[in-house]
């Protein structure tokens, strides 16, 4: 054994990481987290100690709450270790990760997985031309680099995360070419059932409204039901060409943003081995988890959008939960006193889930541009396609782990991250089966690139070297 | 591939789609039998997508002169079975003989590699061929070898191919030669009657005159659904599996191994781990260590994915092909080397099961070795 | 290939260092990725594919794609977008599969 063990290891720092940390640091718990960013915030309070007033102001209100959170971290004192790359994680709770370049072991008595989210993919013709780029990453440069496109941009797909980054670029004077939107106009009404229970996040459907309203207002050319979308180009994009409302479009552009929804990042869970089961509402894995966020492996809990996709608030909130359960679990709160402080956070995460099936049923992906056609690359980095992918399953093949070994598709450097779903989801369409019969990729150490020397030095942390959080850019 | 209808016999049942399996399935398919392969799910264990890719006969059999001969005919097979397949598939499995090298780190595993290789070749009436080759011989011949490697020992006989599209490859061929395969599917009960065998898994039912079990580990349950004790036990490998890099090693080694793709393999262990088939990172970090001794400049190369797999070990660690004496017609057949040996599994195996030949060559390899119940280390 | 980069800075940079990519000098943004520097230029595309040679650029921007694989000082297989720029730093396009000997391990070779 050795002194590398701590209570609480927290891999992610977004608001459920940041959350938790906070919440069990104030019940005495020894905690470390580990983010692969250089510095708390995640993805969606990507930079934002950093983030200056004008851009601030370009991002909006939603952005600069998270700043109370991430000072709050880190006035907290909680260790924090960033840049950090997790290659594996075990059963028994044990953390390698690659730290400034050296391969370190870290035990934890508790462990939660909050790595949120990534974009689902978008496999359309010519999705892989440069100038293609999700609308996450657009987000993310102008968060991390104030950086933004230099010439009139296509955003295509569907979700609010389109029309928040449409709305930012206006705010900063960027011009849009077109919004071509794959949902239908006016979704909300066709998803009345939705609607009812979703009243009670009434703020969230009205934050949606008003980013749509913003849009009209600016009169953004905004395209609806769009179908067959196709990026145009050779050696890189140039337009982006599709059908709405029956008529045939192309609008030229050097930049187009794809984006239809996010969904978990399951990579860690998957690793496990945690049990997973496919969520039909938002149309991606699901990591089962008990009401205070516990996996089906005794001392590893999950926590925000990596479980579900629920938003910022809700992962605060879930972040919070599974604090506490971990707290009582290490005895730092009896049950009763647990359940008694858990009991509210609990019902408050009722009411910011409330809209949530109404946004899923709103912004659901066409199932054109989750299952393409033949001729569309789905695995960029063994470029497989999809219509190799049937082939393997005419051949024999009954999930992913068999096209891959047939194909490749999934052992490339990003072992399955971008095309996993868009696997499992054509198998499924192929073999006529649920994607539950067809499973999921297995996913093996090493979770993240690692040098043979690397690996051949690995050694336990040594905690007694206070960790220099290192402020470097994201 | 076409699903069987119930009800349908078949001459000869395949249980396992695995290499074992699908060898056998092609080499019957080639004499023209009918072919049903039983398979199970995506998720299995699968020793099929779990190894090197060596064609290796080096050091096999020692102390076993007739494992050591049916090796390196099988490998002699192997140009036969490439052509076959290309000629029914069009796909290209990457077999490369350029010979192999077992790399030595130290003198004593020198000295303990050389001595086996002496027996072998004394077994085997000279017709052995190998080489020692010391550092210099080494560092002309193969770029980038590290001053730790003491010496080596090669052989002309050795290669690799690309295990992966082997499956695939025998898959597709079995495919075009009229196999049926059914996957999903996990085995039940099997009845023998004076017809042949009945198979069944949930309310599916198939029907065949003859029952080859190529299951693997799972040979052992199946082969007691027929009365039989089949000695097979799982034995952990452990690979690492580096980025793509430029073509700079032609030959396979026991080791260090370059794929047709570029990715360095690197391996492997040998560890009783059960049914564990997952990877650990102390035992990475020796393999990562080995590598890096043999080749120092793979040091800075990064793995990007590993894999456990097991082997399918007999009590002696040599396969078993068994022609049930009390079930005529059944057959159980299992290696830990589907690679090396598929070449006669479907050229030479096959026909034997099928009756249209005697193969005196497979006799040691029966179940009855057993019956002494003693069961010695594991021989690479 | 575009000759005009694809996105341009909401304001000046309150600090810039100088890089060298594809041996052309550069004026970037300190504090950000080498991704993100790079998209601020002419680049076109950062890496071409091991697999077949298909050029390719960022697309996530958050580690999960792999995309954005380019070469710094010397060292293959670099995630831009999870690499703060440095000054002084040598960035190529990833191209293809990495070279077995990248004389970035100065011992050990066997031969020396």
């Amino acid at each position: 054994m050795s002194n590398a063990l701590v209570d609480l290891i927290i891999i992610g720092a977004g608001p459920a990481g940041m959350s938790a940390a906070l919440e069990a640091a104030s019940y005495g718990l020894d905690v470390v987290v580990l983010d692969e960013q250089g510095q708390p915030g995640g993805q969606i309070y990507r930079n934002i100690d950093r983030a200056d007033a004008q851009t601030s102001q370009v991002l909006g209100p939603d952005y600069l709450h998270g700043l109370q959170l991430v000072e709050a971290f880190h006035a907290s004192g909680v260790r924090y270790l960033a840049q950090v790359a997790v290659w594996q994680v075990t059963e028994e709770r044990r953390v390698h990760f690659i730290l400034d370049g050296q391969a370190r072991v870290l035990q934890g008595r508790q462990l939660l997985i909050a790595t949120g989210a990534l974009e689902r993919p978008m496999p359309i013709p010519g999705w892989t031309l440069p100038g293609v780029m999700t609308a996450g990453a657009g987000q993310i440069l102008l968060k991390s680099a104030a950086l933004l496109p230099r010439h009139p941009v296509v955003l295509a797909g569907c979700g609010p995360l389109l029309y928040l980054l449409a709305v930012q670029y206006l705010r900063a004077g960027v011009a849009i070419a077109a919004l071509v939107d794959t949902s239908e106009r006016g979704a909300v009404f066709k998803h009345l059932r939705e609607l009812k229970a979703a009243l009670a996040g009434w703020r969230d459907l009205l934050k949606g409204v008003s980013l749509l309203l913003a849009l009209k207002r600016a009169g953004v050319l905004h395209f609806h039901a769009a179908r067959h979308l196709r990026v145009t180009g050779e050696e890189c994009a140039d337009g982006l060409s599709f059908e709405a409302d029956g008529k045939p479009g192309h609008i030229p552009a050097p930049l187009i943003l794809l984006h239809q929804g996010v969904v978990p990042n399951t990579h860690i869970t998957r690793s496990l081995r945690v049990e997973h089961e496919w969520n039909e509402q938002q149309l991606c894995w699901a990591v089962r988890r008990d009401e205070f966020g516990e996996s089906s492996l005794p001392g590893i809990f999950i926590a925000g959008d990596v479980g579900a996709i629920g938003g910022a608030a809700v992962a605060q909130t879930q972040g919070r939960i599974a604090a506490l359960a971990i707290a009582q679990r290490l005895e730092k709160l009896d049950r009763s006193r647990f359940l008694r402080v858990v009991k509210p956070w609990i019902e408050a995460l009722r009411t910011q889930q409330a809209a949530r099936p109404l946004i899923d049923a709103m912004y659901r992906p066409d199932v054109l541009n989750r299952v393409p056609a033949n001729e569309t690359i789905v695995c960029r980095c063994e470029e497989v396609s999809a219509g190799a992918i049937r082939g393997y399953v005419d051949a024999g093949c009954l999930g992913p782990n068999q096209t891959k070994a047939f194909g490749r598709c999934g052992m490339g450097p990003c072992q399955g991250r971008l095309c996993g779903l868009s696997v499992t989801e054509i198998i499924a369409e192929h073999r006529r089966v649920s994607p539950t019969q067809v499973g999921s990729y297995r996913i093996r150490p090493p979770l993240k690139p690692i040098t043979l020397a690397q690996l051949a030095a690995e050694r336990e942390l040594d905690l007694s070297l206070s960790p220099t959080p290192s402020r470097t850019p994201s | 591939m076409k699903q069987s209808q119930p009800s349908n016999k078949t001459d000869a049942l395949v249980i396992g789609g695995g290499l074992v399996g699908m060898s056998i399935a092609y080499g019957l398919a080639l004499l023209g039998r009918k072919v049903t392969v039983l398979d199970e799910g995506d998720d299995a264990f699968r020793a099929a997508r779990g190894n090197f890719g060596l064609l290796w006969v080096q050091g096999k059999g020692y102390g076993n002169a007739a494992y050591a001969s049916w090796t390196r005919e099988a490998v002699a097979l192997w140009p036969r079975l490439d052509a076959l397949l290309r000629e029914d598939t069009g796909i290209d499995v990457h077999l490369r003989q350029p010979g192999g090298l077992q790399l030595c780190l130290s003198e004593a595993e020198m000295a303990d590699e050389s001595g086996r290789l002496a027996w072998l070749r004394e077994a085997l009436d000279g017709d052995y061929p190998y080489e020692l080759w010391d550092p210099a011989e080494l560092k002309a011949r193969v770029p980038g070898i590290g001053p730790q490697v003491v010496g080596a020992c090669f052989s002309p006989m050795d290669g690799h191919v690309n295990p992966l599209k082997l499956l695939r490859a025998l898959h597709a061929a079995c495919q075009k030669r009229g196999v049926t395969l059914d996957g999903g599917v996990r085995v039940e009960g099997i009845d023998e009657h004076a017809g042949g065998f009945d198979v069944r898994a949930g309310d599916r039912r198939w029907s065949a005159d003859q029952l080859v079990l190529a299951a693997g580990l799972g040979n052992r349950p199946l082969g007691a659904m027929l009365g039989m004790t089949v000695p097979v036990r799982p034995n952990r490998g452990q690979i690492l599996v580096t980025e793509r890099l430029r073509p700079f090693l032609d030959y396979p080694t026991t080791y260090v191994r370059q794929t047709d793709e570029g990715t360095v393999q690197l391996g492997d262990s040998l560890e009783d781990a059960g049914f564990d088939d997952r990877t650990s990172s102390e035992v990475l970090a020796a393999i990562a260590a080995r590598g890096v001794q043999c080749f120092p400049h793979l040091a800075d190369v990064q793995m990007v994915r590993a894999w456990g797999a097991l082997r399918v070990l007999s009590a002696d660690g040599f396969p078993i092909y068994e022609a049930a004496h009390h079930s005529p017609g059944a057959f159980v057949v299992s290696c830990h080397s589907g690679v090396t040996l598929a070449a006669a599994h479907a050229l030479r195996l096959a026909p034997w099961i099928a009756g249209v030949v005697e193969e005196p060559a497979i006799e040691p390899f029966n179940l009855a070795r057993f019956n002494c119940a003693v069961e010695v280390p594991y021989a690479h | 290939m575009p000759t005009e980069p694809l996105f341009q800075r909401l304001q000046q940079a309150p600090h810039t260092v100088r890089i060298i990519f594809e041996g052309r000098p550069l004026t970037v943004s300190a504090d950000v990725s080498v991704a993100a520097a790079l998209l601020a230029h002419d680049v076109g595309h950062t890496r071409e594919s091991a697999v077949n040679g298909r050029p390719g650029a960022a697309y996530c921007m958050m580690g999960v794609c792999f995309e954005c694989l380019v070469e710094i000082d010397g060292r293959p297989n670099c995630q831009g977008c999870l690499i703060g720029i440095q000054d002084g730093m040598r960035v190529r396009r990833q191209r293809g599969a990495r070279e077995a000997f990248t004389g970035a391990i100065s011992e050990g070779r066997g031969d020396e």
